[in-house]
């Protein structure tokens, strides 16, 4: 069964996690925003942002890692920028956070195209190459799946591990989880809900903008307009399907990337028989059924959306 | 430091100051990227004012362009009115052209009083019945509007294209992936010689008004208010509150599927996957700039079919990249998110004592 061959390849695997990396990005990044308290709508355009800087230092001389840690300063920025329109002044956070993607979208292509007016395709860099691990890359099946992966898929990996080891196991973890449940609880303990909430909300963008990052300097090697392509949006989805944990949220985004990665055999196989874009819409699709899935049961951090003030019971 | 005090009366002076405000603040922020481009600033302020307003034929583009954003806003704003955030008007904006042209492109043949009011019917259903979708997810299963609308809207796009490549493909056009052109009985006339702003303006100014006096002289515009600002409070009130959301919805997804029978059957005669350069995105900014009045929404859209149009023809002039134009839209939003700030509340500037109890409850 052809099927069954597809689902049963390293190569397959590997393509599921490639796929899975920004996800993973952007679903740790969402959730660590959503735990304090804030939804951060600005992830579509903090993706476009942590692409654009990304791959732009890089082009600009700058070393991969520089090109990386620029890609999270650049999406803390909108994360400070989102975190003050929310936080202390409590506006909208539905409104701050598609201001923040329109306005970062808007920034990164006019940036883009006002340093390279002219250009008819793309330049591109020297991107991150999959990590030859010695020993584990030849492993049989494992090996060509999970250690032929680029450095910052690893990164990703880790940083699954470090956010769940920090929201549970450090008093930092346990402050952040308050301050997204019960904000007043937290200004009672003598620490500030203010400097909770933007400093996680700066954390959170900067991981998103890693995400946008992988795109352009692991996955390609240039910058696209359109490129993240709802990505942002799909994280979102996830995290609300991942029920805010940071392990749920691997499984998550893997079992998207797999989906994924499967529709693109699947469209290979099919051939012409079936419109192109059938296959391309199952993310979106899937994204939204596994939404309504979870949607009744969700157990949202009880803050979401309010904003707090202090003093305020 | 700094204390916002909520202010008892909002005067109507001040909730009129605040759009404005933002505007030109949006537009004096946006000297910065203008500079750094290496253009003259007061040089490319002038070649954009002169863009949009210069001429009849500027005029003209501005209007037009406005057309899509007045409908969109609209769609935007009653949503928003009732916190049913409707991100989705895109998508409602591409099945409202789809489903004009497939009514429209010679499916039927009859005079224009009859094909116009039926593309039009067509494309509100269209637009209407795509919003019912994430409404009912939301009243009935509780998932989350937001994600669903902004995730269907690339699903529509595929759809379209899909549409555009297969079925609805016009074999006249030359292998491109386009509809086959709206009947002449089925356009909507230009309303001048030679210029390319259309009757669809005048049915966009007609919507914004049924939706003002929706909002303000019906019971339905009530209970869209009632149901906004406060849920619980609403339904304790026995407001109809999963029919008020059902009916919003309706309405929303339909005012974004006119923009698209518009735009296909006013401007562009038939219909590509670049229809809409974000009309639907685009129209969150003009109903926040409104505050959500459907009056004010005709005055937003002009604002920034203005900035779109006079970047446009900046743009040429002067090299400096026409996103500008989505830089100063997006500064418009976040800017008057903020001047919204000074209205609802006084800023005082306190000196920092220690805080009494007293004081902290007052707040």
């Amino acid at each position: 069964m052809e099927y069954v061959d597809i689902l049963t390849s390293a190569s397959f695997w590997a393509a599921a996690i490639r796929i899975a990396t920004p996800l993973i990005f952007g679903v740790l990044g969402a959730l660590i925003c959503e735990r304090a308290g804030v939804l951060n709508l600005g992830i579509e355009g903090i993706f476009v942002v942590g692409a654009m800087t990304g791959w732009m230092a890089v082009w600009l001389g700058a070393d991969l890692w520089t090109g990386v840690a620029v890609a999270a300063g650049c999406g803390a920025v909108f994360g400070l920028l989102h975190g003050i329109l929310t936080v202390p002044l409590g506006l909208s956070q539905h409104v701050s956070g598609l201001g923040i993607t329109l306005f970062a979208t808007a920034v990164s292509y006019f940036t883009y195209r006002t340093a390279l007016p002219n250009v008819s395709s793309p330049p591109r860099i020297e991107a991150f190459q999959p990590l030859d691990v010695p020993g584990l890359s030849d492993l049989p099946f494992i090996g060509p799946a999970l250690f032929q992966q680029t450095p910052m898929t690893f990164l990703a990996l880790a940083l699954v591990l470090v956010v769940g080891f920090v929201l549970y196991r450090t008093p930092l973890g346990l402050a952040i989880r308050a301050v997204g449940d019960n904000p007043a609880a937290v200004e009672a303990q003598g620490l500030s809900v203010y400097g909770l909430r933007i400093g996680a909300v700066m954390v959170g963008s900067a991981l998103m903008a890693l995400g946008g990052a992988f795109l352009t300097m692991s996955a390609f090697d240039a910058f696209f307009f359109g490129m993240i392509n709802g990505r942002g949006w799909i994280c979102i989805a996830l995290v609300v399907f991942a029920s805010w944990r940071p392990g749920k949220a691997l499984l998550g985004a893997v079992l998207f990337g797999a989906f994924d990665a499967f529709q693109i055999r699947l469209q290979n196989e099919v051939g012409g028989a079936i419109p192109s874009q059938i296959f391309l819409m199952i993310p979106y699709v899937l994204s939204i059924v596994a939404l309504v899935i979870v949607a009744r049961k969700a157990d949202y951090p009880r803050a979401l959306l309010q904003p707090y003030f202090r003093g305020q019971r | 430091m700094i204390r916002f005090e909520p202010r008892e009366h909002v005067s109507s002076t001040y909730a009129f100051l605040v759009p404005v405000i933002a505007g030109i603040a949006a537009l004096a922020l946006a000297a910065i990227p203008i500079s750094a481009a290496g253009a003259d600033v007061q040089g490319a302020f002038i070649a954009m004012a002169k863009g949009a307003f210069g001429s009849p034929f500027a005029i003209s583009e501005l209007l037009a362009r406005a057309t899509p954003l007045i409908l969109t806003g609209l769609a935007a704003s009653i949503a928003f009115k009732a916190k049913l955030w409707n991100i989705g008007a895109e998508g409602q904006l591409y099945v409202g052209a789809l489903a004009a042209v497939a009514v429209g492109s010679g499916a039927i043949a009859a005079p224009p009083y009859i094909m116009i009011p039926l593309i039009i019917a067509a494309g509100m259903m269209a637009g209407g019945t795509l919003m019912l979708v994430p409404t009912l997810l939301k009243t009935k299963l509780g998932a989350d509007e937001v994600v669903t609308t902004l995730l269907l809207n690339f699903v529509v796009l595929l759809f379209v294209q899909m549409m555009l490549e297969g079925p609805m493909k016009d074999p006249m056009g030359m292998g491109w992936p386009q509809s086959e052109p709206i009947s002449a009985a089925a356009t909507l006339p230009k309303m001048f010689p030679r210029l390319r702003v259309h009757w669809g303006l005048v049915i966009a100014l007609v919507s914004a008004l049924i939706v003002f006096i929706i909002m303000t002289r019906s019971v339905w515009g009530f209970e869209i208010r009632a149901t906004g600002e406060n849920v619980s409070a609403a339904r304790h009130a026995g407001i109809p509150v999963t029919a008020t959301y059902v009916k919003v919805g309706l309405l929303s997804g339909a005012l974004a599927g006119l923009a698209g029978v518009s735009e296909v059957a006013g401007l562009k005669g038939y219909l590509t996957a670049d229809l809409s350069p974000g009309f639907g995105y685009t129209g969150i900014v003009v109903a926040m700039l409104a505050g959500l009045s459907p009056l004010g929404v005709v005055a937003a859209a002009i604002f920034i079919a203005a900035v779109f149009v006079g970047a446009d023809s900046m743009s040429r002039a002067m090299g400096v990249s026409n996103y500008i134009a989505d830089l100063i839209v997006a500064l418009s939003l976040l800017c008057v998110l903020v001047s919204g700030l000074f209205v609802r509340f006084k800023v005082r500037f306190v000196r920092p004592k220690l805080p009494k109890k007293k004081e902290a409850e007052e707040f």
